[in-house]
C-alpha cells in the first residue's frame, strides 16, 4: 500500500496517524492549542472503521486514568493535552511508569506557569524529561519538529512504548500543532490481536493471575524494582538516542535546539552561513534519552555552543552536562508564547562571538 | 438646530434613564455580541453596588470565556485553575468569614472538570454563592461538547450530535446539589429577556442576603447562550435556548429556605 | 525559490482560508509549503494573520519576522507589518478603510481594491480570491490551474459549485492590481 499525501495541521496529523497506527483508544479533554486532536477523531469516528475507541473525558485526570486502565489491558492507548492539562495528568503518568505500562501522551506545549498563555512555548522540558510526577522514573520523550514527524512519531511512540513497557511522551508545541504542512501518511495498520502476557484480560487456567500495580510495601522489593527501572532506562540510553545534524561538519558554532526552535535554528544556520559565520545545528529528536555523547564529541570542534529553546533555559542544563565544561554554553530563547525569530538567534550568537 | 437642542435635552442629568454601574470597569467586555455572560456580569455588578459590598467581596474567576471577568468588575478577585473555584472559595470564606464570597463558573468548569469541587463545597455547606453559567457548550475553547450539551446537539466534539449512549446524558448539576443538605438556596434562572433579568437579579440578591445567615451554599444557575459556537445570531440563539434548553433545564427555584429563616434576612447580622 | 508571505486582516475576513488556498496550490505544484496561523480564543473578532511559505526546498523555519510579500487587508495590519517587508520586497494592500497608506520607499507597493470590486461583482465573499489573483500577477509562483486545483482541495465538496465564481474573481484580481 502506498503512502497518502495530505496538507494537515500537526494536531490533525497526530489524530489521523493514531487511527492508521491501529490505536485501540484515545481519551482526551479539550484544551487549546490541541483540541483539534479530539475534534478530528470525533469527526473521523474510527470506531466504525477500525474499532478504535474515542472518548471525551470529564477532565485530564480522568483521561489519563482511562489510559492507565486501557494500557493495563495491553491495548494501544493514548491521550493528548497541553501544559495545564499535562500537569493534571502527572499523577496518572507516574502510576503508569510505576506499573510499567506502555502508552502515548502528547503534550502540545503552551506558555506557563499556571494558566499562562495559549501560544507556543517549550517550557515543559523539565516536566517531560526529568519526571514531572513523583518518584524515580523516566518517560521516553520524542520531540517532533514538523507535521510529518507529528504523524510518524505516533507509530514510533507505540513501538517504543511496547518494546520497553514504558510511557512515551511526544513533546510538541502550539506552533507545530497549529501549522499545516505536507504530510505523507502511512497506510492503515490493523489493530493488534496479540495480547501481551502481562495484560489483565481475565485469567485463563494456563497462566498465573496478572496484577497491575505500582505498590510495593517492602523496601527491599521496591528498591530492586527501582534498580530494574534504572537498568531499563540505561538500555534506552544505550539504544534509542535519536538526533539530526545540519552543517556540523565544518561548524565552529553549534546550536542545540529541538522542535520548533530547531526549525528556527535551521534558518539561523543559513543566515549565519550567508554572513560568513560557520554555524551548525544538532537537533535532539529524543530528549530522553538525550544525545549527550554526540554533543560532547561535537564540543571538541566548537568555539561555543548555544542552546535555543522557548523557555527560561531548561534543556541548556542537559547541554552543559553533555559538554562538561569543554566550551562555553549559552541559552537563548523567547518566552511567554513568543516564538524566537531566526534573526534574533543570529544577533545573540554574534553578540557572544564578539563578547567572547 | 432643533436636533442639537434635542440632544442637549436628552443628555441632561435629570433625563438619565440608564448608566454604567459603578462596579463595572471601563474595560471593553471580551464577549461575542449577544452573549449572556455580559448581562450576568452587569447584574452582579449592580447587586454588589446596591448592597454596598464592594469592599467586602472576593470573587473567584473560572477558566472559560469569563476567565477575564476580573477585568470587568472593580472588586478583589482570585483566578482559579479550571474547575477549582469552589475550593478556593471554601478557603477564602473560612479564613475571611465576614466577607461576601462567590464563584462564577461555566458548565465545563463547574460540571465537568470541577464536579468534585462543586459537589463537595455544596455538601460541606460552604457559605458561598456559586453562579453557574450553563450555555451547554465549551465556549472558550471553540465549541466542544459540555456535560450539559443537549441530546442530539452538535458541537465540535459531537459533530454528529450528542449520542447519549456513548457520551452520557446532560448533567443537571443544579438538581444534584439541590439534594444535598449543605445547600440552602438553589435556583435556575436566565437572562434572555428583561423579565428574566429582573428575576435573576432578585434571586441573586436573595443569595447575597442568605450568605449573611451562614446557613449553607447558595447556587444560582443561569441558563445561557453561546451564539458563536451554536452558530446562530443572538436572537436565534435566545429563541433556540427557549425552545430547547429551557424544557430540559426548567427555570425556577429548586430549593428555598423554610419560611421563618427567610424572615431573618430582613434583619441581617451586621457584617463588617 | 522560497517565498515568505504574510497575509493579515480582520478575523473572519478570509485571511486564513486565502492562505490555505495558497498552500494547497503550492502542494498541487509539487512545492514544499507551510501555513502558520495566528491563533487565539475563538470568535472574538480582532485581527488574524497567517504566514505562508512556498518553496522548492525543504522549509526551515515556518515562523519568520521578515517577508518577501505582505498582503494587508486592514489598517491595523498595515501599521503592524509594513516594516516587516524585506527591503526590495512587495506589499499588496486593499485600500478599503485605509486612512494611512504605505510609506516605505525601499519596497514596491501594489494596491488591489478587492472589497470594492467584489461588491461590484455581487460576490463579496470572493474578495480574497481577487487579492490572490493580484498577488499571482506580481509573483507568478503558482500556475492558475494549480490554484483552481488547490481551491477544489480546500473547499468542501458541497461548495464546489462556487468554483467558477472564484475563478472569475481570481482573473479579475490579475486585471485590477496596480502599482502605487
Ligand atoms: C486543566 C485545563 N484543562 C482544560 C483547559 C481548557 N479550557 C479552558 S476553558 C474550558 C471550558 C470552558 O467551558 P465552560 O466552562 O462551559 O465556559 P464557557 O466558555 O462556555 O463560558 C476548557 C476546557 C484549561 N484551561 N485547563
Ligand atoms: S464564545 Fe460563546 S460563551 Fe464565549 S463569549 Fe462568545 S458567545 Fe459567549
Ligand atoms: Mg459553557
Amino acid at each position: 500500500m502506498e503512502k497518502e499525501l495530505r496538507l494537515m495541521k500537526g494536531n490533525e496529523a497526530v489524530a489521523e496517524a493514531a487511527i492508521r497506527a491501529g490505536a485501540d483508544g484515545y481519551f482526551g479533554y479539550p484544551i487549546t492549542p490541541q483540541s483539534e486532536i479530539l475534534e478530528y477523531l470525533m469527526q473521523a469516528n474510527p470506531y466504525t472503521t477500525t474499532g478504535m475507541v474515542v472518548l471525551q473525558a470529564e477532565s485530564e485526570v480522568a483521561a489519563i486514568n482511562m489510559v492507565y486502565g486501557g494500557a493495563a489491558c495491553g491495548k494501544k492507548v493514548m491521550t493528548s493535552s497541553s501544559s495545564p492539562g499535562i500537569s493534571l495528568k502527572q499523577e496518572g503518568i507516574t502510576y503508569i511508569a510505576g506499573a510499567e505500562l506502555p502508552c502515548l501522551i502528547v503534550n502540545v506545549v503552551r506558555g506557563g506557569p499556571g494558566l499562562g498563555t495559549i501560544q507556543p512555548a517549550q517550557s515543559d522540558y523539565f516536566q517531560a524529561v526529568k519526571g514531572g510526577g513523583h518518584g524515580d522514573y523516566h518517560l521516553i520523550v520524542l520531540a517532533p519538529a514538523s507535521v510529518q514527524e507529528m504523524a510518524d512519531f505516533v507509530d514510533l511512540s507505540f513501538e517504543l512504548a511496547f518494546k520497553y513497557r514504558n510511557p512515551v511522551m511526544m513533546l510538541s508545541d502550539g506552533a507545530i500543532g497549529q501549522m499545516m504542512e505536507k504530510v505523507w501518511l502511512s497506510p492503515q495498520k490493523e489493530r493488534s490481536k496479540t495480547v501481551p502476557e502481562w495484560a489483565t484480560t481475565g485469567k485463563p487456567t494456563t497462566r498465573e493471575r496478572n496484577i497491575i500495580t505500582s505498590l510495593d510495601l517492602d523496601p527491599n522489593a521496591q528498591e530492586s524494582f527501582n534498580k530494574k527501572l534504572i537498568d531499563k532506562y540505561n538500555e534506552i540510553r544505550e539504544k534509542e538516542v535519536r538526533f539530526e545534524e545540519f552543517q556540523c561538519e565544518d561548524a565552529e558554532y553549534l546550536f542545540v535546539a529541538y522542535g520548533t526552535s530547531a526549525r528556527v535554528c535551521q534558518k539561523a544556520v543559513q543566515l549565519c552561513r550567508a554572513a560568513g559565520i560557520k554555524a551548525g545545528l544538532i537537533r535532539p529528536i529524543t530528549l530522553f534519552p538525550f544525545p549527550s555523547k554526540r554533543i560532547n564529541e561535537l564540543a571538541d570542534k566548537m568555539k561555543l555552543i548555544l542552546s535555543v529553546e522557548m523557555s527560561a533555559g531548561q534543556m541548556v542544563e542537559d547541554v552543559m552536562l553533555s559538554v562538561n565544561g569543554k566550551v562555553p554554553v549559552y541559552h537563548f530563547g523567547r518566552m511567554g508564547g513568543i516564538v524566537t525569530a531566526p534573526d534574533e538567534v543570529v544577533e545573540f550568537l554574534k553578540s557572544k562571538i564578539i563578547g567572547g | 438646530m432643533a436636533e442639537a437642542t434635542g440632544i442637549k435635552e436628552i443628555i441632561k442629568p435629570e433625563n438619565l434613564v440608564y448608566k454604567k454601574t459603578k462596579i463595572m470597569t471601563d474595560n471593553v467586555l471580551s464577549y461575542c455580541p449577544g452573549c449572556g455572560h455580559g448581562t450576568t456580569h452587569r447584574i452582579l455588578a449592580e447587586i454588589i453596588d446596591e448592597e454596598g459590598l464592594q469592599s467586602q467581596t472576593i470573587g473567584i474567576c473560572p477558566v472559560g470565556c469569563s476567565v477575564l471577568l476580573y477585568n470587568f468588575l472593580d472588586i478583589d478577585w482570585q483566578e482559579a485553575a479550571h474547575g477549582r473555584a469552589p475550593a478556593l472559595a471554601t478557603a477564602v470564606k473560612r479564613l475571611l468569614p465576614d466577607r461576601f464570597v462567590f464563584t462564577y463558573q461555566g458548565d465545563g468548569d463547574l460540571a465537568a472538570i470541577g464536579t468534585a469541587e462543586t459537589i463537595h463545597a455544596c455538601n460541606r455547606g460552604e457559605n458561598i454563592l456559586i453562579i453557574f453559567i450553563n450555555n451547554g457548550i465549551y465556549g472558550m475553547t471553540g465549541g466542544q461538547m459540555a456535560p450539559t450539551t443537549l441530546p442530539g446537539m452538535k458541537s465540535s466534539t459531537s459533530p454528529y450530535g450528542r449520542d447519549v449512549k456513548l457520551m452520557g446524558n446532560p448533567l443537571k448539576m443544579t438538581d444534584i446539589v439541590a439534594t444535598l443538605p449543605g445547600t440552602y438556596y438553589v435556583t435556575r434562572q436566565s437572562v434572555h429577556t428583561p423579565a428574566n433579568v429582573r428575576k435573576t437579579k432578585k434571586a441573586m440578591k436573595k443569595a447575597v442576603q442568605y450568605q449573611k445567615l451562614n446557613k449553607g451554599t447558595c447556587f444560582v444557575e443561569i441558563v445561557s447562550n453561546c451564539p458563536s459556537n451554536w452558530k446562530m445570531t443572538p436572537v436565534e440563539s435566545n429563541k433556540w435556548m427557549e425552545e430547547n434548553m429551557l424544557p430540559y433545564y426548567p427555570l425556577g427555584d429548586l430549593k428555598v429556605p423554610a419560611e421563618e429563616t427567610t424572615q431573618k434576612t430582613i434583619n441581617p447580622e451586621k457584617n463588617d | 525559490m522560497t517565498e515568505e508571505i504574510i497575509i493579515a486582516g480582520f478575523g473572519g475576513q478570509g485571511v486564513l482560508s486565502m492562505g490555505k488556498i495558497m498552500a494547497y496550490s503550492g502542494v498541487m505544484q509539487d512545492m514544499e509549503v507551510s501555513w502558520m496561523p495566528s491563533y487565539g480564543p475563538e470568535m472574538r473578532g480582532g485581527t488574524a494573520n497567517v504566514i505562508v511559505i512556498i518553496s522548492s526546498d525543504r522549509i526551515s523555519s515556518p515562523i519568520v519576522r521578515n517577508f518577501d510579500t505582505a498582503i494587508i487587508l486592514n489598517q491595523q495590519s498595515l501599521d503592524k507589518f509594513e516594516n516587516s517587508v524585506k527591503p526590495g520586497g512587495i506589499l499588496i494592500y486593499d485600500g478599503n478603510g485605509i486612512t494611512r497608506h504605505p510609506e516605505r520607499k525601499d519596497i514596491t507597493v501594489y494596491r488591489v481594491d478587492a472589497v470594492e470590486e467584489a461588491g461590484r461583482m455581487n460576490s463579496p465573499k470572493t474578495f480574497n480570491m481577487i487579492v490572490l489573483g493580484g498577488f499571482l500577477k506580481i509573483k507568478p509562483i503558482i500556475k492558475l490551474e494549480n490554484v483552481i486545483k488547490g481551491l477544489k482541495k480546500s473547499l468542501p465538496e458541497r461548495y464546489h459549485n462556487l468554483i467558477p465564481m472564484n475563478e472569475k474573481a481570481l482573473e479579475r484580481g490579475l486585471e485590477i492590481i496596480r502599482k502605487v
